[in-house]
């Protein structure tokens, strides 16, 4: 029987002394594919052989596909309990085998077998998620104690960290919020255009655009843009200080980590939110405005006034309120997520993932227990 | 437990009692149990993966023992409470691996925020510390450099004159030369030396570069990757001659036993 492919061939005959030998001729390379080892193993299993052979003399050229095929055949014949002699084969081939096999396989190297089953991989599961729950609870410890040293003067971090983070999600921050939010009122006012146009009322476009953008969309979507925006960063940060030690570094210098990076981090957040939020708030109403003024008839002034009427101081100090709450959630979920990251390059983008579907869960939910909690308060 | 060093005359630097290190349920090494005395070179030896770096992190409070005791002088770090252990780290310099300079820092705000911290030094006084601790290292005049500017072998050095900025008594290197040519990294050897000579500092060194070992170590120990504890402890020339133990023989003479 032989096989032949575009340059090799492989040629397998039995001898009457009951050996097998098998024949590699010509030139077999990896980008004309393996040997079939499925013809050895056909032929071993109709006949055990007492013996295989291994001839190689009329090889032209080889590679890692005729050392691949020898190495798959010695393990069938060791697995069948055939003795094979390799004494046919070229040096090199001999020599590269002998490397391959100098150092036999560790049982428990091949991970991931007995994880198969699924009990196995629950119970696995169900500890790391306890063991990721306890070291969230940890963070917020220790997260709490640092806002109190803060409070009482006695947290360490340079103020020039501050004033640069401040920058970096603040003021930087400016462009995508304008352009997000200016969009997001102009969907807003589309949407009521096309309701309110029914009773002849385009003019309650501006109250519904006002209301919305200040009372829960402006802070939301802000924080939505800011989630993604500096929780992943800070997540990213912190995890890659992590995997250069520069945190290590700081702790065997006893300068709290917490102190030190996450507190900045949260302040400048806690504080630039709010601004973004009103900010948010004004462009998505231009946006409104923008729409009112092009398409539905309306003046500029015309429309502020209404959106004057419409829109009360509670409303305005409600959003930016939630807007603060946002900016603490996100800037926490980035720091737990980037504190929490491995020791490697890939674990540094898993934290910053993580970070920003933490963040957008946390304001979510936050949203809603606000808009409850409101509802509930009459506010 | 005995308290360590009241046998000798002066107290030993750092000393190690039946030491265990475990990741959950993996044991790496136990039983350590060595004592490393002031103005000492003391290098931690062994092959890839033994647990040389995890001890160094365990000596300096980054891991906690899951057994066991480290000692600085005759006082437990490991069961001394967290201010305590602050203030005995403040007596410690560490370089690591990689150099860890706090990349949004220059070198300079780097070798200053430990003087800042824990020094009552005006600002000025920090500024001239901070450039002479660089210069010391080679680096005048790199003051106000990033440490992305700066290539690795200048990282590390960096990294030394912060490790150094409080005058530390014992100073930590782990893994000095890895990523260094081999110059540098013989330099770097001489300036180790040459800090013991002059600062009377204690010296710890993880490494596997036996030429560094040699070069420098007065003192060792060797962890085992196979039996996961340490086989040998003493001056490594003699450990290369004469230890009892084969896998020390052929790993301090590469192989040839």
């Amino acid at each position: 029987m032989s096989v032949q492919s575009p340059a090799g061939e492989l040629a397998l005959t039995r001898l009457p002394g009951g050996t097998l030998v098998v024949r590699l001729a010509g030139a077999w390379r990896l980008d004309h594919g393996l040997p079939p080892l499925d013809e050895l193993r056909r032929e071993v299993r109709k006949a055990t052989p007492a013996k295989i052979a291994f001839e190689g003399e009329g090889l032209t050229h080889w590679d890692s596909a005729v050392v691949a095929f020898l190495a798959g055949a010695s393990t069938l014949a060791r697995d069948s309990g055939i003795p094979i002699d390799r004494s046919g084969l070229p040096e090199g081939l001999g020599r590269l085998l002998a490397l391959a096999e100098a150092v036999p396989e560790k049982d428990d190297a091949k991970e991931g077998s007995n994880i198969d089953d699924l009990v196995h991989r629950l119970g696995e599961k169900a500890i790391e998620t306890h063991r990721l729950f306890r070291s969230d609870l940890q963070f917020l410890g220790h997260l709490a104690l640092a806002v109190g040293r803060a409070f009482r003067g006695k947290a360490r971090f340079r103020g020039s960290d501050l004033a640069y983070l401040i920058q970096q999600n603040g003021f930087e921050a400016l462009p995508i919020v304008t352009l997000v939010t200016f969009l997001l009122g102009l969907i807003l006012a589309f949407v009521g255009a096309i309701q309110l146009q029914t009773f002849g009322a385009t003019i309650f476009v501006a109250d519904l655009v006002g209301v919305a953008m200040v009372r829960d969309m402006g802070a939301l979507i802000t924080g939505i843009i800011m989630a993604g925006r500096s929780g992943a960063a800070f997540a990213a940060q912190l995890g890659s200080m992590k995997v250069t030690q520069e945190i290590d570094a700081l702790e065997t210098m006893s300068i709290s980590s917490m102190d030190f990076l996450v507190l900045p981090r949260i302040a400048a957040l806690f504080l630039m939110m709010p601004l973004l939020t009103l900010y948010g708030d004004a462009m998505g109403i231009l946006g409104g405005a923008f729409v009112g003024v092009s398409m539905l008839d309306l003046s500029l002034v015309e429309y502020l006034f209404q959106t004057a009427d419409a829109v009360s101081m509670s409303h305005v100090v409600g959003g930016v309120f939630k807007g603060s709450v946002y900016g603490a959630l996100i800037a926490i979920a980035g720091c737990l997520r980037g504190v929490q990251c491995g020791r490697s390059s890939s674990a540094v983008g898993e934290a910053a993932t993580a970070a920003v579907v933490t963040g957008i869960v946390a304001i979510i939910v936050a949203c809603g227990v606000f808009a409850f909690a409101f509802y509930v308060l009459g506010f | 437990m005995a308290d360590p060093g009241t046998n000798g005359a002066t107290p030993p630097a750092i000393a190690v009692r039946d030491l265990t290190m475990a990741y959950g349920d993996f044991v790496l090494q136990r039983d350590l149990h060595f004592t490393i005395d002031v103005g000492d070179i003391f290098v931690i030896m062994g092959g890839s993966g033994c647990g040389k770096s995890t001890l160094l992190r365990h000596l300096i409070g980054l891991n906690e023992p899951a057994g066991g005791e480290v000692f600085y002088g005759t006082e437990s770090f490991t069961h001394a409470p967290p201010r305590r252990r602050a203030e005995m780290l403040r007596r410690v310099g560490v370089l690591y691996q990689s150099g860890a300079l706090w990349s949004s820092m220059t070198l300079a705000e780097n070798v200053a925020l430990p003087l800042g911290e824990f020094t009552t030094l005006s600002e000025r006084e920090i500024r001239e510390v901070a450039a002479l601790k660089l210069a010391l290292v080679g680096l005048a005049g790199f003051e106000d450099y990033y440490p992305a500017d700066i290539s690795g072998g200048m990282q590390k050095r960096a990294g030394l004159a912060r490790a150094m900025a409080l005058d530390p008594e014992i100073l930590f290197f782990d893994e000095p030369s890895a990523g260094l040519d081999p110059l540098s990294a013989r330099h770097l050897d001489e300036l180790i030396v040459e800090l013991r000579d002059s600062l009377g500092s204690t010296i710890v060194v993880v490494t596997h570069e036996l030429e560094s070992i040699f070069a420098i170590g007065t003192n060792s120990v060797f962890l085992d990757a196979e039996s996961r504890t340490m086989i040998a402890t003493g001056v490594p020339t003699e450990l290369r001659d004469h230890s009892e133990h084969e896998q020390v023989r052929r790993f301090l003479r590469r192989g040839e036993a």
